[in-house]
Formats: structure tokens, C-alpha cells, sequence
């Protein structure tokens, strides 16, 4: 069992070893962790987006793309944007997503664009006709992990960081199944008039 | 030598550890002090086994062979393979016959008088004393009282994944299952304050959950359960009048409740009498202003990953707001 | 189909022995290079390279291990954080479980059970390529999931909600779902090669009280595996579907059930204990009767005990779940029938006690090990019997008292025979002895090192220290004893680093072993150290359960089998009468290029559903090519 000349197959082999641990290290090296704790300068700047006159769409803070994005992309924040969504009693209006009082999500209409910083004015600032500003209920952490939550209930093609169904009684595909896009035929619910035509 | 370590190391821990109040092996509640008998009587005997079993395969090995090669009679080494088996079908026999009378001796939670409703969060117990009248029922966190001297249930339910409700020196542990509605039967014999923890790993603070059982005399009991049903302390303190607006302008009061003012919140826990409990952030930390002060300014660092938000305050919010934290006894 | 005609097949009869070595090298080798190396069946290559890479996995399951005691050494230590703290917990279990333990049990069969029944090759020898495949597939898998911090982090038992669809976020526990499906699919071909080959290719006259006690044990243990493992697929593909495609399995609220993952994960997570524990058994009794030079006392009764242990194996599994709120009945139920488990192990513990009684023993490392074995081992049974009472296991279950419990029992009752082994076994494996300083030096380190790590943590357990956490409070009494345990833990990792140097430095110029150093008893050893490709140049013929022992000089071979191309022989399945002449495939790379496939379709599986649509065509493809004709001549027979 001796590595006798360098031709030897196990040379190969030691040579492929080496080369996937390396690789391995190299993106372990490169990957984030987990980020449990955001610093507080970056939570304050998620507060300073700027949105448009008009109340829609508008550009995230540069930190936020600094980041990766990480409210849209990573599957921590989103499931803990899927919490929110149970614990701050977005059901009561929005249904599972499907609407009831308040619009639906699912129904490839949004009122205010389907850019993340909308969905988060929306929540930090409420809007007309009756939903509410969460600014004084929720940190503004919080409402990046539920705007981007929200955003992949509305999704047309499910992203791979997207949550798996809920533990709870099963009305409508989870978000890691692109509901929008089996649920779409079903028509808009909840949409005020004033707001404009439906699809 | 083993056995000399062995004894050492009971008496080390004997003197220095194994007391506590979070100890098997110091029971203070009747279910805890009939399972250390039990763990005693095992141990005694296994260490017996083991020593003869020690004392058997040393002398095997050691002893003095004669020169020819005599092999000793395959008889004789069959009856004494089948005398060792024989006794170790009694001593098995044995022992789980003691097993099964120590689990009779432990009483069965539905006999108990009073109940109390425990729902285990991620990572925080939610406690609850109904009661039939709505107005007399009330909701904790993280500390239960209970009277000395008597039974008591404990209601196991779990608001998530699997938990386990462990309190060692009171009785054996339970899992809290969703979906699930197991009991518990807790005794406490002495007074005392006893510390348990979740003993089923549920997450990222599977280590910072921690409850307290305090068991009461009857007398101090009702008068804790008289207090805890009261809504809040009105502050009297400038500072703590200041938090409490505090409090109810921030999103504390999206998550938290205290009885007697706007604040509903139900997906943290209740904070009409914090003041008064031992611990914080499931005892994780004492409860004292400064401590709530620390907690309030950055809970992810004292206890990375768990749900309670960090809400930016400037100074004098923190100190308003750990003062009013503080008052609500 | 063949170009072969009737008069070449050239049998062994009437060859001499450089003849005969020359054309059977031919035909059984392995041609050298890369290729070669890809596309062997040789089951010693394949066992070779099972048993280094599984020992790669422990190498690298200890730096883990050292890493959670690094981080427990101090109370409120700020090492690792919590999310990274539960990757490495569940990792040191999960790739200790399903990446070291189990393989190099079988890995050991492979190269082994093939030599001790006397034949030439394991049974479906491309399956066994395939295996070997799978499990570094899903090694990797783990491994660079890891690296990525995509590891599992939520227990190597990942118990539902936690590691279900809501509360498990990311992909990290249907990489370990998935993980599993690749080893249990290799453990699985394994196992059924190793039923085949030991009931169906032994040596002519070795029947069924000839076979070696390692034998039967890896039988039981294979037949165990056969039975267990299916559990764990099913329980880890509902897993992966309910995150992936919302099934409700384990979901309360569509009337899944929390409980149902725990039945099925012990009902095969308890047999796995013994899949790890049968074949030390088997390996003790092995280096047990070499080193008394003596057969093993009660050959009947160490037979039925195997295979009560593997029955009862059965019966044991809700022991892991007496907190879970299942009625005290059926509890009781399990109680008694884990305390009973405990006759069968006592009953093969005797009859090695009286085997060394009644033989001479020599101290050599092998020896060394087994005698650490029946030290730890016998802890470890006894903290088994404490903990399968229910009201004990209520107050230990979940603490460091289990935590060293089962350490005692995977430690002592499997690694230490395993080093033995490897210490008994190297000569063949390689050709060349390991050190015996060392190998006493790494005993004395590695026993020490054990105890004085993982007695305490009985201690800690009865103190409340409960396990699965990253730190604890400073206030609780558990901060020297924590301390200690890291420090011993040093030691024994010392002991473990010194027995690599060993293995490592002795494989590449060690002292050459002759073909029985021992002078031990069993088959493999008739053969030269390390065996021709062709295991034996005749096969034995068997008489008797020592058949070295009774034949010193020269052992009765048969003859007759051909020369030209792979063939072995089938025998009956009781009395081993030989029944035909089997042919044994040929190299092929044709497993390699299946378990690419496989891969591909469990790894994509993990992302969409329609992976197991559009991934089976490359698998379909690649089996239709292992599968197809070639017109060699082992296709004839």
C-alpha cells in the first residue's frame, strides 16, 4: 500500500480528495452564517428607504444590497417572516393569503407593486381603506422578514429559500409550491374599488 | 485502582454537587424521592455486578496456569456459565419488578386536585392557573408556584415542537408533544424554590429555558395567587410612570400583556407582575432593573436567535422602561 | 455470444502453483491506474477503501466532538453560537451513526466474511462497488453541506415539528433526510450481499456449526439491517415530502401524528445499536479465542445469543420514547423486555470469561482492546439496565447520564473491538504488522482518556445538566466537572491521534507480516498476508470449526474450477455441499456510473419533486448498461 510513483492511481485520488476538501473549506469560508443578530446601524438604515411620490415602489437602502439581500433570499428570515405573519394577525384581513377583508396576495395583483420596499411601506405605514401602520407594533427588522415573506406567498415561481407548508390546517399549497401560480385562476378577493381595475 | 476513583469521585459529588435544586439525587417532591430510592437500590447492585464481574475477568486472566496443557472440564465451566446466566435472569427479574413499583408508587396526575396549565413556546413556558370564573384565571411566565404537601397536575401542552417539562428534584420529566395532551404529577414535600429546565432540544435556545417551581405553605400560596391575579402596580415612580408610556408606544405592547392597560399582546410572555418573578428571559438572568435594562437593549446578544425583537431605545427609554418593568410586581 | 470454445475452459486441476497464480491473477485482478481503480469488484479494494474512508469520517466526527468540548469547557463560553453549536451536535451523531459506525462494521464484512467462508469474491460484487459509491456520495453530501453551513442542525433523530416544514428553515434537515437515503440504500446492499455470500458460497463442509462466530454475526447483523432500515427510509421520505410537497405525516392538525416520526426513527434507531454492537460481538469472539489459543467457550450458546439479541433488538425501541406521553402499560411492556436484552449480552460475556479462564492468554493489542471492551462495555450494559427503567430514564433521559451511557456502550462495546480488529487484521489487510508500543501506548491513552471523559458525565446527568445544549449557567455546579471532561477528552484524542500514526506509518513501512502471524484459526489466514486477487489459489475444503488448528501443514482443497475466468462455488445452504460452479462478475465501471446517477436524482430530489421523474432516466440508463450482456465469459455460466 505504498504511493510509489506519481502516476499512481492513488495520487488521483489523494489529488481529488484534497481538491474537494479544499473546495469545500473555500465555500464554507466564503458563505455567511446564519445572521441571528443584525447590527443596529444596519437595522436603523432599513428604516431609510426611499419610496416613490406616489407611494409605489421606491429603492431599498444601499445596505440592504451590500447584504445580499437578505430578506428575499434567506430561508431564516423568511420563515421567521412566516411567524409574523401568524403572530401580528395579518389573517384576520388577509386570509391565508387569499384575502378576505383586506386584498389577496396570491391574485398577481399588486396594488402597490410587488417590489419588496412597497410591501414594507405598506406595513410600516399603512395604507388606505383600512390597513393599519405596524410602525409602532413591530421593529423595522420585523417588517423586512414579513415583507419579504409575504412577497414569496405572491410568487410566481418558488424560490428554493421558501417556506414549507405550516403546521396548521391546510387551506392553500405553502409558499414553497408558487400558490400564486396554481391559485391564480381563482380570481382577486378584497379589493376595494376605489383601488383601481383588477386583472 | 477503579473502584477507589469510583468511590472518590461519589464522595467528591456527594459532598460538593449533588445537592442543588436541580438534582435528582436531592428529591424534594414525593415523585423525585421515590425514583432516588430506585436510582440508590440500581446502582447499588449494578456497581456489585460489575465489581464481580471485574473481580472474574482479572482472575481469568491473571491466574496461574499449570504447565501441561490441561484443559479445566468443559462440564464444570457449563454449570457455572449457567449458574452466572441463571442469576442474571433473577437479578434482571429483580430489578424490573422494583422498576414496576416505583412507577406504581408515583401517583397518577389525573388524581390531582389542581391543575395548572403549562404551553411550552419556543423558548419560554407560558403558564396559565384557570380558573372557572374567567376573572379569577390569570397567566405567567417561567415561574410556578405551587402549594407544599400537595398534588398537583400539571397540564403539558407545547404551542410548537416537542418540549420536555423537567423540574429534577420535584419529579421525572414529561414531554410537551403538539397535538398532544400529557400530565405531569408534581409534589413538593419542603418549601423551596427549585429550578428545571426544557430537557427535549427545541431549538436554537434549547439551553436558555429554564423555569422555576416555587413551592409555597398554603398560606404564602394564596397570597401570591391573590397578588398575581391583580392587575397591574400603577407606577408611583417618575421614571417608571415615564416606561410605562414607553412601553405602550413601542411595539412591547404588540407582544406583551399587562392586565390593567392597552398592551394584549399574547405571542410573548405575560409581564403584568415580571417584577416579581425570580428570573428573566426564562432564567436566563436574575430579575433586576439592571438586568431587565440589558435585556430590553439587546435580547439576540444575551440569547442569540430567540423571538423577542430588539427595539431600538435611547438611554433614557432604557432606563425609563427597566424602572417600569421593575414596579410591576 | 462467446468466442469460447468447448476445451478452453481450462481448469486448476493437474497446474502447478506458479501456473496457477499467473492465470489467476489474470483473470481476478484489478488492472492498475485510475480506471482500474474505478471499476473494481474486488471486494478487498472495495472493503479496503470502506474501511479508510470510514476512519476518515471518525477522524473528522472527533474534531467535532473536540470542538463541543471546547466550548463546554466554561460556563457562558462564547466559542460557538448556538446556530453553529447544533450543526455540530447533530453532525458528530449523524456522521458517527450513519458514516462510521455502521459502514465500517460492514466495510469489516467485506473484506473479511468473504476470506472466512473460504471464497473468492462477495456475492454481487458490482452491487458492492455501487455501495461503496453511495455511502461517499452521501458522506460528501453531508460534509460540504456542512462546510456551507447547509448543515442539519436539528438532531442526528431529527424529531418532528423541529425538523419539519415550519420550524426547520432551509434545506439543512432535507440534506440530512437525504443523507440518510444514500446510506441506507448502501447498508442495504451490503447487507444483502453478505446473507448471500455467507448461505450460499461457503467452503465445501463448512456448514452451519463450522461458520466462524464473526460470520454469524455479521449475519444476524445483516438480517437486522435488512429489517430496520427500511423504517428509517420511510420515515425520512415522508420527512422530505411533508417539507418539500406539504404532506401532512407528522402534522396534528390534518390528523398527522408528532409521535409517528419517534415510532419509526427508534423503531429503527434501536436495531442500529445492535448493527453496531453484532459485529464487534462477533469481533471479540474472533481475537477472544486467537489470543487464549482456544476455541470460543459455548460455540451453540454464543449462536443462539446473537440471534436473540437480534430478535429482542426488535422489541426495545420505546424505551427512547418513555417521556413521550405514551400510557404506563405499555412502558412497563418495554421495560422489561430492555432489562431482558441484557441476558443474552450477559450469557456471551460469560462464555468469554470462560474462555479466558480455560485458555492462555497473550497480552498482545488486539487482547489489549478486548480486555478495555469487557471493562467499559459492562458499565455501559449496567447504566443500560438503569436506564430502561421508566421512572429512572424520567429523570436521566435527555441528560449527560445518557450521553455517557451511550458512549460506554458505542465506545467500549464496539470502537475498542474495532481497534482491536484493526490491530488483529492489519497484517492480512496489508501485509505488514502494526507497532505494538504503540498500539499499547494508544490503548493506554484511549482507555484512560475515555473514562475520565465520560464517567463524570453520569455525574453531570444526575446533577441536571441536560444534554443538546451549547452552554450553561455559571450558578450551576456543573462548571468543574465540564472542565475536567475537556480536558480528559485531550487525552483521549491522543490516544486516537497515536493509533492513526500507527495505522498510517505501519501501512507504508511497517514490518512484513507472514500469512498467520497470530496463528490463528480462521480461514483468511490459510491465504498470504495480503491476499492474491483470488483469495485462495484452490478452495478450502472444511472439516471442523479450527480448520488451521486441526490442519497445520496443508489444508484439503477442491479442485476443478476454471482458470479463465471468474468462478466460484455455490453451496448448500445448511450442510455447505457444493451444488455448481458460479461465475462471479468481471470488472465493470457500470456501478460507478449508477451511483452518479442516483446521486443526481437524491441531490435534485432535494430541491423539486421532479427530480424522481427526470433523474430515473440516467438511472435507468446506467442499470440498463450494468445490466446488459458483454460477452465475457462469466456471462455463460
Amino acid at each position: 500500500m505504498t504511493f510509489g510513483s506519481i502516476n499512481d492511481t492513488r495520487w488521483s485520488i489523494l489529488a481529488t480528495c484534497l481538491l474537494v476538501v479544499a473546495g469545500a473549506a473555500f465555500l464554507g469560508w466564503a458563505r455567511e452564517p446564519r445572521e441571528l443578530r443584525t447590527d443596529p446601524p444596519v437595522v436603523a438604515d432599513l428604516d431609510r428607504f426611499r419610496l416613490m411620490s406616489d407611494g409605489i415602489s421606491g429603492a431599498p437602502p444601499e445596505s440592504y444590497f451590500a447584504e445580499g439581500k437578505p430578506y428575499e433570499s434567506d430561508a431564516y428570515n423568511l420563515s421567521q417572516g412566516q411567524r409574523l405573519y401568524t403572530w401580528f394577525g395579518c389573517q384576520s384581513c388577509h386570509g391565508d393569503g387569499r384575502g378576505n377583508v383586506g386584498p389577496s396576495f396570491l391574485d398577481g395583483w399588486w396594488l402597490y407593486g410587488p417590489e419588496t420596499v412597497s410591501i414594507v411601506a405598506s406595513i410600516r405605514d399603512g395604507r388606505p381603506h383600512g390597513m393599519p401602520a405596524f410602525r409602532d407594533q413591530m421593529t423595522i427588522e420585523q417588517i423586512w422578514q414579513l415583507a419579504g415573506y409575504v412577497q414569496t406567498i405572491g410568487a410566481y415561481s418558488a424560490k428554493v429559500a421558501a417556506t414549507g407548508r405550516r403546521d396548521d390546517r391546510y387551506t392553500r399549497p405553502a409558499e414553497n409550491r408558487a400558490p400564486a401560480k396554481i391559485l391564480f385562476n381563482e380570481g382577486p378577493v378584497g379589493a376595494h374599488p376605489d383601488q383601481g381595475p383588477s386583472p | 485502582m477503579r473502584t477507589g476513583r469510583v468511590l472518590l469521585l461519589s464522595i467528591i459529588s456527594a459532598v460538593a454537587g449533588c445537592s442543588g435544586n436541580q438534582a435528582a439525587l436531592d428529591p424534594q417532591g414525593a415523585p423525585a424521592i421515590h425514583i432516588e430510592h430506585l436510582i440508590i437500590g440500581i446502582t447499588i447492585v449494578c456497581t456489585v455486578v460489575w465489581l464481580l464481574v471485574m473481580i472474574v475477568l482479572g482472575w481469568a486472566l491473571l491466574r496461574k496456569r499449570s504447565s501441561d496443557s490441561s484443559q479445566p472440564g468443559e462440564r464444570s465451566l457449563t454449570m457455572i456459565v449457567g449458574s452466572a446466566v441463571a442469576a442474571t435472569v433473577i437479578i434482571i427479574a429483580g430489578l424490573t419488578i422494583a422498576s414496576f413499583y416505583t412507577t406504581r408508587g408515583i401517583g397518577l396526575p389525573e388524581n390531582a386536585a389542581l391543575t395548572i396549565t403549562v404551553r411550552a413556546q419556543q423558548w419560554w413556558w407560558q403558564v396559565i392557573y384557570a380558573d372557572p370564573d374567567p376573572v379569577l384565571s390569570f397567566q405567567t411566565a417561567n415561574e410556578i408556584h405551587i402549594p407544599v404537601g400537595q398534588d398537583v397536575r400539571i397540564q403539558l401542552e407545547s404551542a410548537d415542537v416537542v418540549h420536555s417539562f423537567w423540574v429534577p428534584s420535584l419529579a421525572g420529566k414529561q414531554d410537551l408533544v403538539p397535538g398532544r395532551s400529557n400530565s405531569l404529577l408534581l409534589r413538593a414535600e419542603r418549601p423551596g424554590i427549585y429550578r428545571g429546565q426544557c430537557a427535549e432540544f427545541c431549538g436554537l435556545q434549547h439551553t436558555h429555558m429554564a423555569m422555576m417551581v416555587i413551592a409555597d405553605e398554603p398560606a404564602d400560596y394564596q397570597r401570591w395567587i391573590a397578588a398575581q391575579r391583580e392587575n397591574e402596580a400603577i407606577p408611583t415612580d417618575q421614571d417608571a410612570a415615564a416606561g410605562k408610556i414607553v412601553f405602550l408606544s413601542k411595539p412591547c405592547a404588540a407582544c406583551h400583556t399587562v392586565r390593567g392597560t392597552p398592551a394584549t399582546g399574547t405571542t410573548g410572555p405575560d409581564l403584568t407582575h415580571v417584577g416579581s418573578r425570580q428570573t428573566i428571559a426564562a432564567g436566563l438572568l436574575e430579575t433586576t432593573r439592571g438586568s431587565l435594562a440589558a435585556w430590553i437593549a439587546d435580547p439576540q446578544t444575551l440569547k442569540p436567535g430567540n423571538n423577542m425583537p430588539m427595539v431600538p431605545l435611547n438611554s433614557v427609554e432604557l432606563r425609563n422602561i427597566s424602572a417600569y418593568m421593575e414596579s410591576l410586581k | 455470444m462467446t468466442t469460447r470454445h468447448e476445451g478452453e475452459d481450462l481448469r486448476d486441476r493437474g497446474l502447478d502453483e506458479m501456473e496457477l497464480d499467473r492465470r489467476l491473477s489474470q483473470t481476478w485482478s484489478t488492472p492498475a491506474g485510475l480506471w482500474g481503480a474505478l471499476s473494481t469488484v474486488d471486494h478487498k479494494i472495495i472493503g479496503r477503501r470502506y474501511i479508510v474512508t470510514a476512519f476518515v469520517f471518525l477522524a473528522l466526527g472527533g474534531i467535532l466532538a473536540m470542538a463541543m468540548r471546547l466550548q463546554l469547557s466554561q460556563p457562558e463560553a462564547r466559542f460557538i453560537g448556538p446556530d453553529r453549536y447544533n450543526q455540530i451536535f447533530t453532525m458528530h451523531g449523524t456522521n458517527m451513526m450513519f458514516l462510521f459506525a455502521v459502514p465500517v462494521m460492514e466495510a469489516m464484512a467485506v473484506y473479511l466474511v468473504p476470506l472466512m467462508v473460504g471464497t473468492r469474491n462477495i456475492a454481487f460484487p458490482r452491487l458492492n462497488a455501487f455501495s461503496y459509491w453511495m455511502y461517499l456520495a452521501g458522506g460528501l453530501l453531508l460534509w460540504i453541506a456542512f462546510a456551507v453551513d447547509t448543515g442539519p442542525d436539528v438532531g442526528w433523530f431529527a424529531y418532528v415539528p423541529l425538523a419539519g416544514p415550519q420550524y426547520a428553515a432551509g434545506k439543512r434537515a432535507d440534506i440530512w433526510a437525504q443523507m440518510i437515503t444514500f446510506t441506507e440504500v448502501s447498508a442495504l446492499a451490503v447487507a444483502v450481499e453478505i446473507v448471500v455470500t455467507v448461505f450460499k458460497q461457503r467452503a465445501p463442509g463448512m456448514s452451519l456449526d463450522r461458520i466462524p462466530l464473526f460470520v454469524w454475526s455479521m449475519l444476524v447483523t445483516s438480517f437486522l439491517i435488512i429489517m430496520a432500515m427500511p423504517a428509517i427510509m420511510i420515515a425520512s421520505s415522508a420527512l422530505i415530502l411533508d417539507r418539500l410537497v406539504g404532506t401532512h405525516f407528522f402534522n396534528p392538525a390534518e390528523g398527522g401524528d408528532v409521535l409517528l416520526w419517534q415510532h419509526l426513527f427508534w423503531f429503527f434507531g434501536h436495531p442500529e445499536v445492535y448493527i453496531i454492537f453484532l459485529p464487534a460481538v462477533g469481533m471479540v469472539s474472533t481475537i477472544v479465542a486467537t489470543f487464549t489459543r482456544r476455541p470460543v467457550f459455548g460455540y451453540l450458546a454464543m449462536v443462539m445469543a446473537l440471534i436473540a439479541t437480534g430478535v429482542l433488538a426488535f422489541g426495545l425501541w420505546v424505551h427512547h420514547m418513555f417521556v413521550a406521553g405514551l400510557p404506563r402499560l405499555g412502558e412497563s411492556f418495554f421495560t422489561a423486555s430492555s432489562m431482558a436484552i441484557a441476558i443474552p449480552a450477559g450469557l456471551q460475556i460469560f462464555c468469554w470469561l470462560a474462555t479466558m479462564w480455560a485458555g492462555r492468554p497473550v497480552f498482545k493489542t488486539p487482547f489489549l482492546f478486548v480486555i478495555g471492551f469487557m471493562v467499559i462495555f459492562v458499565i455501559g450494559g449496567m447504566t443500560g439496565v438503569m436506564v430502561a427503567s421508566v421512572p429512572f430514564d424520567t429523570q436521566v433521559h435527555d441528560t449527560y447520564f445518557v450521553v455517557a451511557h451511550f458512549h460506554y456502550v458505542l465506545v467500549g462495546g464496539a470502537v475498542f473491538p474495532l481497534l482491536g480488529a484493526i490491530y488483529y487484521w492489519f497484517p492480512k489487510i496489508t501485509g505488514r504488522m502494526m507497532s505494538e508500543t504503540l498500539g499499547r501506548w494508544a490503548f493506554g491513552l484511549i482507555f484512560t482518556g475515555f473514562n475520565l471523559t465520560f464517567f463524570p458525565m453520569h455525574i453531570l446527568g444526575l446533577q441536571g445538566m441536560p444534554r443538546r445544549i451549547y452552554t450553561y449557567q455559571p450558578e450551576m455546579p456543573w462548571s468543574g466537572l465540564n472542565m475536567f471532561v475537556s480536558l480528559s477528552a485531550v487525552i483521549l484524542a491522543a490516544g486516537f491521534l497515536l493509533f492513526f500514526i500507527d495505522a498510517i506509518r505501519s501501512a507504508v513501512s511497517g514490518t512484513a507480516a507472514p500469512a498467520n502471524p497470530w496463528e490463528a484459526s480462521t480461514l483468511e489466514w490459510a491465504t498470504s498476508s495480503p491476499p492474491p486477487p483470488y483469495n485462495f489459489a484452490r478452495l478450502p475444503v472444511v472439516g471442523s470449526l479450527e480448520p488451521l488448528f486441526n490442519n497445520p501443514e496443508t489444508l484439503p482443497v477442491a479442485s476443478g474450477l476454471s482458470v479463465d475466468r471468474r468462478e466460484l462455488i455455490v453451496s448448500s445452504v445448511v450442510e455447505a455441499l457444493p451444488e455448481a460452479r458460479e461465475s462471479s462478475p468481471g470488472n465493470s465501471i457500470w456501478p460507478l456510473w449508477s451511483a452518479l446517477a442516483t446521486t443526481v436524482l437524491l441531490i435534485w430530489s432535494i430541491f423539486t419533486p421532479w427530480a424522481v421523474v427526470w433523474g430515473s432516466i440516467p438511472v435507468s440508463i446506467a442499470l440498463i448498461g450494468w445490466f446488459w450482456p458483454k460477452g465475457t465469459p462469466e456471462d455463460d455460466a
